[in-house]
């Protein structure tokens, strides 16, 4: 089956602290590099997808966007699901163009969270999804509510901190492999257990980075694609998963939206989680990443750490997953943090992942997902 | 920095006012029987809107729980490590809540718990305690 969809430009910024960077200029800069690895002009553009910036709050970021660049485009809008955004913000480019509306779809994110924040005000802000009655007035974080997914995983499977650790090694050790990852010093499993608590079981090591970066992908229409210079990754298929927004309503604790997203993105694409070369999967915490691993089947209940362990999820194991080094060491900068996974995702599947290519990669997986394990959508991209 | 405050809105109005009366409620659809998680103003199974008020006897059980130790904002910068949890009442709703006197002995999922009030702020807001 097909979604006559096709990814034909991406790009991705430096991560980590960039002085002097905006919100605007994170985005043009991203948006500049993928058109140019389309070889397609601004004009060119005739649908832009935003999603949103913390440290630049406003109701319409998709027009904020557009008066910037300097563009006029048939369709503009954006979109808000956290980490799950840049995800939808591509399904929804793959509806505009295989639907005839627009022939190339700009899907933009940037933020300068971490010049613009600093780590203090980007834990207050987000913790200001938590409800803002039934949760915030106990404290929740994001990561406490995290914390509770996690506690009730290890109660339940048996799994360790030291297993979920393994995660957070594996993805160091994919970033030293990346010249533009924020953390590339490799660490061991006795330092992430050894590192500050932040909310048990989870500690600073169990938690994703907080950045400043950008990244951009263009959705082309199966015509439009062949004006495009490089090489058309096809969008194969996408699906989303929609349970709950808080964790004290969350229908369980363990089973999320993420199984249904997967498995529509998959049966879409007439694949298995077995057929999977690479995956690009949302980090927020290690935990995050373990829950879905196993929800959407790659591994079984309670197994993620102890593949991590050894060595599954690295280069050349059996799923080598977020090659780039994930939210957890590459970056995460707001809705980019989700769109550098899609983006790794294009890289791989183009060859052009360089010292941490997965060998002969045709089917990548990605995965975001927003809130506490609220919104999930699924993509499965891949190359002939 | 002040604490956070619920900002109570009609439909959640209820809840509150039992908090300050000393009182646990829940919402139950009048129509289907469904407890509702979040108190709403019409059923989120049958979406009907026959919502009723109950008295809960303020007994549950850990779901899950967690100590936190890096604060939110710099309100709760004093508090830490405090405790949150998740705690099913057998009446068949679920709270949010802080652990009255934080890591203890027998904090554990599944530990039975009971819930109390504390006053915060000006506000009465539910909290667990470890069961006897």
């Amino acid at each position: 089956m097909s979604m006559n969809a096709f990814i034909t430009g991406v790009h991705d910024t430096a991560v980590g602290e960039l002085p002097g960077s905006s919100v605007m200029s994170l985005h043009a800069e991203a948006a500049h590099g993928a058109l140019a690895d389309a070889g397609l002009a601004p004009g060119d553009i005739d649908g832009v997808i935003c999603a949103y910036a913390l440290t630049l709050p406003h109701l319409m970021l998709g027009s904020v966007f557009c008066e910037y660049l300097g563009i006029h485009p048939g369709f503009c809008t954006a979109l808000s699901a956290g980490g799950a955004s840049a995800c939808i913000m591509i399904m929804q480019a793959a509806a505009l163009v295989a639907s005839g509306q627009c022939e190339h779809v700009l899907c933009v994110t940037g933020e300068n969270r971490l010049s613009g924040l600093s780590r203090n005000g980007a834990v207050a802000a987000l913790a200001d999804v938590g409800h803002p009655q039934f949760e915030q007035p106990f404290g929740i974080s994001v990561p406490a509510a995290y914390a509770l997914v996690a506690q009730r995983y290890l109660h339940e499977t048996g799994a360790t901190p030291a297993e979920l650790a393994a995660i957070a090694v594996e993805h160091r050790r994919h970033a030293g492999r990346h010249p533009k990852a924020q953390r590339r010093e490799p660490i061991t499993v006795a330092e992430v257990l050894a590192s500050k608590p932040i909310a048990s079981p989870l500690r600073m090591l169990d938690c994703c980075l907080i950045s400043d970066g950008g990244a951009a992908v263009v959705v082309s229409s199966r015509a439009a694609a062949r004006d495009t210079r490089g090489k058309p990754v096809e969008i194969l298929g996408a699906g989303q998963g929609h349970t709950h927004e808080h964790i004290v309503a969350a229908p369980s604790l363990t089973d999320f939206g993420c199984k249904r997203s997967s498995a529509t993105a998959l049966a879409r694409a007439g694949v298995t989680t077995a057929d999977i070369d690479v995956a690009e999967i949302y980090d927020s915490f290690t935990i995050t990443l373990a829950v879905e691993l196993e929800s959407i089947g790659f591994f079984e209940r309670g197994e993620a750490g102890l593949a991590a362990a050894r060595g599954e999820l690295g280069l050349g194991g059996r799923l080598p997953c977020n090659t780039h080094g994930g939210l957890l060491s590459y970056g995460h900068a707001g809705a980019a943090g989700g769109m550098f996974h899609a983006v790794e995702a294009v890289h791989q599947l183009r060859g052009r992942a360089e010292a941490r290519q997965v060998p002969d990669a045709k089917l990548a997986f990605v995965h975001g997902d927003g809130g506490i394990l609220s919104a999930h959508c699924s993509l499965v991209l891949g190359v002939h | 920095m002040n604490k956070p405050l619920p900002p109570i809105t009609p439909e959640t109005r209820p809840f509150w006012d039992g908090c300050a009366s000393g009182e646990l409620r829940y919402q139950v659809c009048g129509r289907c029987g469904t407890v509702q998680r979040l108190p709403r103003t019409r059923c989120a199974s049958c979406h009907g809107d026959a919502l009723e008020w109950r008295r809960s006897a303020g007994r549950g059980r850990i779901l899950s729980h967690t100590t936190v130790y890096r604060a939110p904002t710099p309100a709760f910068r004093n508090d830490v490590p405090y405790v949150i949890a998740l705690v099913d009442l057998d009446e068949g709703f679920r709270l949010m809540v802080n652990v009255a006197g934080g890591e203890q002995p027998g904090l554990a999922i599944g530990a039975p718990v009971d819930i109390g009030f504390r006053r915060v702020d000006g506000c009465v807001l539910p909290e667990a305690l470890l069961a006897d």
